[in-house]
């Protein structure tokens, strides 16, 4: 069963900016969704039209099977959103702004009280409760968009750039919650402009440019089709000039540290083979975590 | 699914907010129309001597409660639902499940809420000053309740078309309180010359502030019946021009 499946949908703005031009996407059931694209190609148009913020101009929306025009109510109870920039009442105690969202979705003071406290236990801010939101750090005013998005028990999570400024680690954090919320079988999409994030979270990515869907398929299929994967070696003793091997890119980065470009065809044995026979020693090697980058930019440009 | 539940999370919210900023919202009405009682009603009416009937202090009692209530049920919904917008937690009732009745329910009945609560404050103070009877109960309530949902409901629509705080300001500032002071709160229309009566009988206000004073000392320039019609006629226009609004979601949605 899909979990959003959108067809054909435009998006034409009064000023005549064409952000959508017939768009379509499936997101299965239980899967974590990466949808990337740079600044201007139409994501936050997508999710304000799936969250009901943005107006369409023609297409069609469903979740779970409901259509977003015909079962408005039905749909909206499937999904819960996670904006980009903080949209809560920053007057309001951090326990409010979660109660308040519960009841707009209908749900009685009672059980919307435990809901309330088993989303912000979740997300860490059971103690900060009484709170006024906007004394709340950054990391903490978006881990509350999370709570007060999942108080609801949305099937459909949509995090719009969740982790954008926040410190490495609250992101990583962030990444264990939103990890454990999927496992617990709720369908994510996820938009980020940290690609290492896409990558070490997502099964399934959809690449949006100029209103259009350019590329979707499995992360790991996509990320198959590099050619070449970079790698970082420390050296035991530092080097003035990269040793030159043939078929491999070199480029000294410290005198320690070498950046490497293996061509998938030659391997790394005989990348080792030659830096062994010209004495340089290596004592680590790790994979330069921006493979997603290097096809982003390849489907964009 | 239970509509009811999110209606009065709307209107507590609203009310937890004004309650909240009392100081802002409660306290100033109470101490201007003290001062409306004092300077108008004591010093000045005691030489005007009697209007319709009934003392300076008596006649203007009625106008003053209902001036309250007209600019703080329109002030409340403007302020609170531009506020909304404008730090975009509109956004939480837009994804939510909500039917736009629901919405406009909430802020309007809150706007009421605080034209009332504001209105008894008034009253409350007046009675410091005279001791006014109400003569029909049933009038002056009714005409309290639906001119606070009239001012609740134009508040909510210049909300929606408002792009900046000067924008909630121009209305209450440039319309509703010169038509306010020249609805009669403190003068019989009857006082006016010729043509000024004619001119003041095109002001709604007016209306609704003499069925008010109708009901409270049985007084009035105009007839009750025809302002509860246009009071009501009214309503159900900015009913419908509201949830118009609100279905295209113009200035909410893009």
């Amino acid at each position: 069963m899909t979990a959003l499946s959108i067809k054909n949908l435009k998006k034409t703005y009064n000023n005549g900016f064409v952000a959508l031009k017939g768009l379509d996407l499936d997101v299965q059931r239980g899967d974590f969704f990466a949808l990337l694209g740079p600044n201007g190609a139409g994501k936050s148009t997508l999710i304000g039209i799936i969250s009901s913020l943005v107006n369409k101009t023609s297409g069609l929306v469903s979740i779970f099977g409901h259509d977003l025009d015909k079962d408005n109510v039905a749909a909206k109870t499937c999904i819960g959103v996670v904006p980009q920039e903080v949209n809560f009442n920053q007057f309001e105690t951090s326990m409010s702004v979660v109660m308040n969202q519960a009841g707009y979705y209908g749900i009685p003071r009672k059980q919307a009280l435990l809901r309330t406290e088993q989303c912000l236990r979740q997300m860490e801010l059971w103690d900060k409760r009484d709170v006024v939101s906007r004394r709340l750090s950054g990391g903490m005013k978006r881990r509350l968009m999370i709570a007060r998005a999942m108080v609801h028990s949305p099937r459909l999570l949509i995090l719009d750039e969740p982790t954008a400024g926040v410190d490495i680690e609250i992101r990583r954090s962030m990444w264990e919650m939103m990890q454990e919320v999927n496992k617990q079988g709720t369908t994510i999409i996820l938009t980020t402009h940290y690609l290492e994030e896409a990558e070490s979270l997502c099964r399934n990515i959809a690449i949006i440019n100029n209103g259009q869907i350019i590329e979707k398929s499995a992360m790991s299929s996509l990320l198959s089709r590099l050619h070449t994967d970079h790698f970082v070696l420390d050296i035991a003793r530092p080097l003035s000039v990269a040793p030159v091997i043939e078929g491999y890119d070199i480029v000294l980065n410290a005198d320690t540290v070498l950046d490497v470009a293996v061509p998938k065809s030659h391997g790394l044995n005989r990348l080792f083979q030659a830096l062994s026979e010209q004495h340089i020693e290596v004592q680590s090697l790790r994979n330069k975590s921006n493979r997603l980058e290097q096809l982003f930019l390849d489907l964009v440009q | 699914m239970n509509y009811s539940v999110a209606f009065f999370t709307i209107l507590f919210k609203e009310i937890r907010r004004f309650t909240r900023i009392w100081p802002q919202t409660l306290l100033p009405p109470a101490i201007t129309t003290a001062l409306y009682f004092l300077i108008f009603g004591k010093l000045i009416g005691d030489r005007i001597g009697l209007v319709h009937g009934v003392s300076y202090m008596d006649y203007i009692v009625p106008g003053i409660i209902l001036m309250s209530v007209i600019s703080h049920s329109y002030s409340n919904v403007v302020s609170s639902f531009y506020s909304t917008k404008f730090q975009r937690h509109i956004e939480e009732l837009l994804v939510a499940p909500v039917p736009n009745y629901v919405i406009l329910a909430g802020y309007v009945c809150g706007g009421i809420a605080r034209g009332v609560l504001v209105g008894v404050v008034v009253a409350g103070i007046s009675m410091m000053f005279t001791h006014t009877t109400i003569l029909h109960w049933d009038i002056a309530a009714a005409v309290f309740v639906l001119t606070a949902t009239l001012f609740a409901l134009a508040g909510f629509i210049n909300a929606v078309f408002a792009d900046s705080f000067d924008d909630i300001s121009i209305i209450p500032n440039f319309v509703l309180t010169p038509l306010s002071y020249l609805g009669g709160v403190f003068y019989s229309v009857a006082m006016l010359p010729g043509i000024w009566q004619k001119i003041a009988q095109a002001n709604p206000i007016l209306y609704m502030i003499n069925a008010f004073r109708y009901g409270m000392i049985g007084v009035s320039d105009v007839q009750i019946e025809l302002a509860f019609a246009m009071t009501g006629g009214f309503i159900v226009f900015l009913t419908a021009l509201s949830l118009l609004l609100l279905h295209k979601g113009i200035g909410i949605k893009n």
